[in-house]
């Protein structure tokens, strides 16, 4: 056995990607599925140069669906495996995103948003929140983290592990340009020192003894005979999605207590948003920010009751609306205003979060 | 029981008769695939995918854990959990247009990385679980749903030849071949060989059948067996293409 990578805990100053790869190793993982795409590919760099080290595997698949499906595979046969996209590469993933939805495979995957639509940039964007949240042919049954900080990808990412196989529903850390290849100072540890314990993994398929005597097949299958048959299965994931999602759902408030001006944002926005509402109060104003740290499921309750409070919502994202969607869904009905603030595919600052704030 | 007529060992009593169309080429296949399995003793190590088209069907048709997977991605599935589970034993089944079109560039890097993986393809000439379109191995002048006054070779290309390709993309350790439900068994000599091949932690394996499809063909009994063996030949020559000793004496000598 090799020793552990992590021993106790380390201050580091890394790229958030590289920090991925720290934390799939500290999270005992044993294989990742990957094709190139930028931003991710310092992932994959990483983890091909440690994982020998430590006996984990990796395999560079033909491409996007194939880094998917693979994972598939190495999920059923009972292994903690991931893979790592962005943008187009994201999109290829999605199918076998439905797969895991519909088989309640434990599937992590991380994604870390470049610009779009098309090829766009490589750079940074918010734009793949409705694609990792509902993309594919399906309902949206995941669990999606959207990190902001290299500390919370590192802790997010072996987080996703356990909530996956624990709960048996693909996860999804969303990360973004910015987070893979800026540098910032970070702990990383042994998850066992703080008291995490890995959540116990277990083959779907291939297991010991002869099927039909020793035990039973197992039999997996994503197709169905008939509309009632489906609604069944449908209806019964639903559930089960559902009855997780308060034992998921994380958010973060700043100051929404008595905030009259309450700023939305997810992911690195929310430092934007969080530095803006220190200076805005600073000024005097009342204002608050409102952060959703899983995108699915979304905390609408918690959220609905900071919006009846509210003056104005600013809803700030580097997407045109995204977020968006996501909010006007969790508060249908509120009669708060909402303002946007959209900047698809580029950065957004506090200080001009300030200024559009004081000029509203 | 005493009615059941001698079924392979690995086959499911349970999920029997199965689901196939009458005449249907894919149980023939999956009669040379369990009695392969049996004769080498392997059914506790295996672990089966089907594709989605009329393979689909055999999701629950063997002992042995099976994993449905999506159009095209059998392979990749299987790859992955093999590259999980090395000790395990795992074949990809599947029709031609999921080996062949949408999921052809799974076949094409499967081979040429020698995943430790068995491919078996039916190729039936059509799509047969979509009604019958055409498919990368529709025959020249063969009329489909989709090519209803015959495949046009000038507009649409000759038919898909998958193990020559597989044959010319992979190293010495695969083994190729292509077979015929006409011969099950020599197919099921193929397939045992094609699995030792992977046992022997060798490479690459990759059969394919030719299979009939009556449903989709609007083809009697006799009629099919003739497409099968007259017409299905003539294009798709039955043998072994590759073998990973044929290639090592080539080596050597
Ligand atoms: C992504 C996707 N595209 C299309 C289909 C529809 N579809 C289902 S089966 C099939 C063709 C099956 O043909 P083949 O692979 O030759 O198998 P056969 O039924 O002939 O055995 C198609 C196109 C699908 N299920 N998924
Ligand atoms: S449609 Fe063709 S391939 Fe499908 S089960 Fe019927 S005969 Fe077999
Ligand atoms: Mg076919």
């Amino acid at each position: 056995m090799a020793e552990k990578p992590i021993q106790g805990e380390k201050r580091v100053f890394m790229t958030g990607n590289e920090v991925v790869a720290w934390a799939a190793l500290a999270a005992d993982v044993d294989i990742m599925y990957g094709y190139p795409i930028t931003p991710q590919n310092e992932i994959m760099h990483y983890w091909t140069r440690l994982a020998p080290k430590y006996d984990r595997k990796f395999l560079q698949t033909e491409d996007e669906i194939s880094a998917g499906f693979t994972t598939c595979g190495g999920v059923l046969s009972g292994k903690r495996a991931f893979t790592a996209t962005a943008g187009p590469g994201n999109t290829l993933m999605q199918e076998a995103m439905t797969m895991a939805e519909m088989m309640r495979i434990p599937l992590v995957q991380v994604v870390q948003q470049r610009g779009g639509p098309s090829t766009a940039t490589v750079i940074y964007s918010q734009q793949e929140v409705t694609m990792t949240c509902y993309g594919g042919n399906g309902e949206g049954l995941r669990i999606v983290y959207s990190t902001g900080s290299h500390q919370e990808l590192f802790d997010y990412t072996i987080k996703a592990f356990n909530i996956a196989w624990k709960y048996r529903f693909p996860t999804c850390v969303l990360g973004d340009g910015y987070q893979a290849k800026m540098r910032e100072s970070l702990y990383i540890y042994d998850p066992a020192i703080k008291g995490i314990e890995m959540t116990n993994t277990y083959p779907f398929v291939g297991s010991d003894g002869m099927p039909g005597i020793d035990r039973e097949p197992n039999h997996l299958r994503n197709t169905y005979n008939t509309e009632e048959e489906l609604y069944e299965v449908v209806k019964n994931l639903v559930t089960e999605y559902e009855k997780i999602s308060p034992e998921v759902v994380e958010y973060q408030t700043f100051d929404t207590d008595d905030a009259e001006i309450v700023i939305i944002a997810h992911g690195i926005v929310t430092r934007a948003a969080q530095a803006a509402v220190n200076s805005l109060r600073e000024q005097g104003i009342k204002a608050g920010h409102f952060r959703p740290v899983t995108l699915r499921p979304f905390a609408g309750e918690q959220l609905r009751a900071i919006a009846k409070k509210a003056k104005k919502i600013i809803v700030a994202e580097s997407a045109q609306g995204q977020l968006r969607k996501l909010v006007t869904d969790a508060i249908y009905g509120e009669s708060v205003p909402l303002e946007n603030y959209f900047k698809p595919g580029q950065g957004i600052t506090a200080e001009e979060l300030v200024d559009y704030v004081k000029g509203l | 029981m005493s009615k059941v007529p001698n079924m392979p060992k690995s086959w499911r009593v349970e999920t029997k008769p199965h689901k196939f169309c009458p005449g249907c080429g894919h149980g023939l296949v999956l009669k040379a695939l369990g009695e392969a399995i049996d004769e080498l003793n392997i059914q506790d190590r295996i672990v089966f995918g089907c594709d989605i088209g009329c393979s689909l069907l055999s999701w629950d048709f063997f002992n042995v854990d099976t994993v449905q997977t999506h159009h095209g991605r059998t392979t990749p599935v299987m790859t992955g959990i093999k590259r999980a589970r090395p000790d395990r034993i795992c074949i990809a089944y599947m029709g031609d247009g999921g080996g062949y079109a949408i999921g052809s560039q799974h076949l094409v890097n499967a081979a040429s990385r020698n995943e430790k993986i068995t491919l078996i393809l039916a190729n039936n000439c059509n799509y047969g679980m979509t009604g019958g379109q055409m498919a990368p191995t529709t025959l020249p002048g063969m009329k489909t749903e989709t090519s209803p006054y015959g495949r046009d070779i000038e507009d649409t290309g000759y038919p898909t030849q998958g193990p020559e390709m597989v044959a010319a993309i992979t190293q010495h350790k695969a083994y190729v071949a292509r077979g015929t439900v006409a011969n099950v068994r020599q197919l099921k000599n193929y397939i045992k060989k094609a699995l030792q091949n992977q046992m022997d932690n060798n490479g690459f394996s990759f059969v394919e059948a030719l299979a009939g499809c009556p449903t989709n063909w609007s083809t009697n009994a006799k009629d099919t067996w003739a497409f099968i063996e007259e017409e299905m030949p003539k294009y798709f020559k039955v043998g072994e293409i590759k073998t990973p000793a044929q290639k090592e004496e080539n080596t050597n000598g």
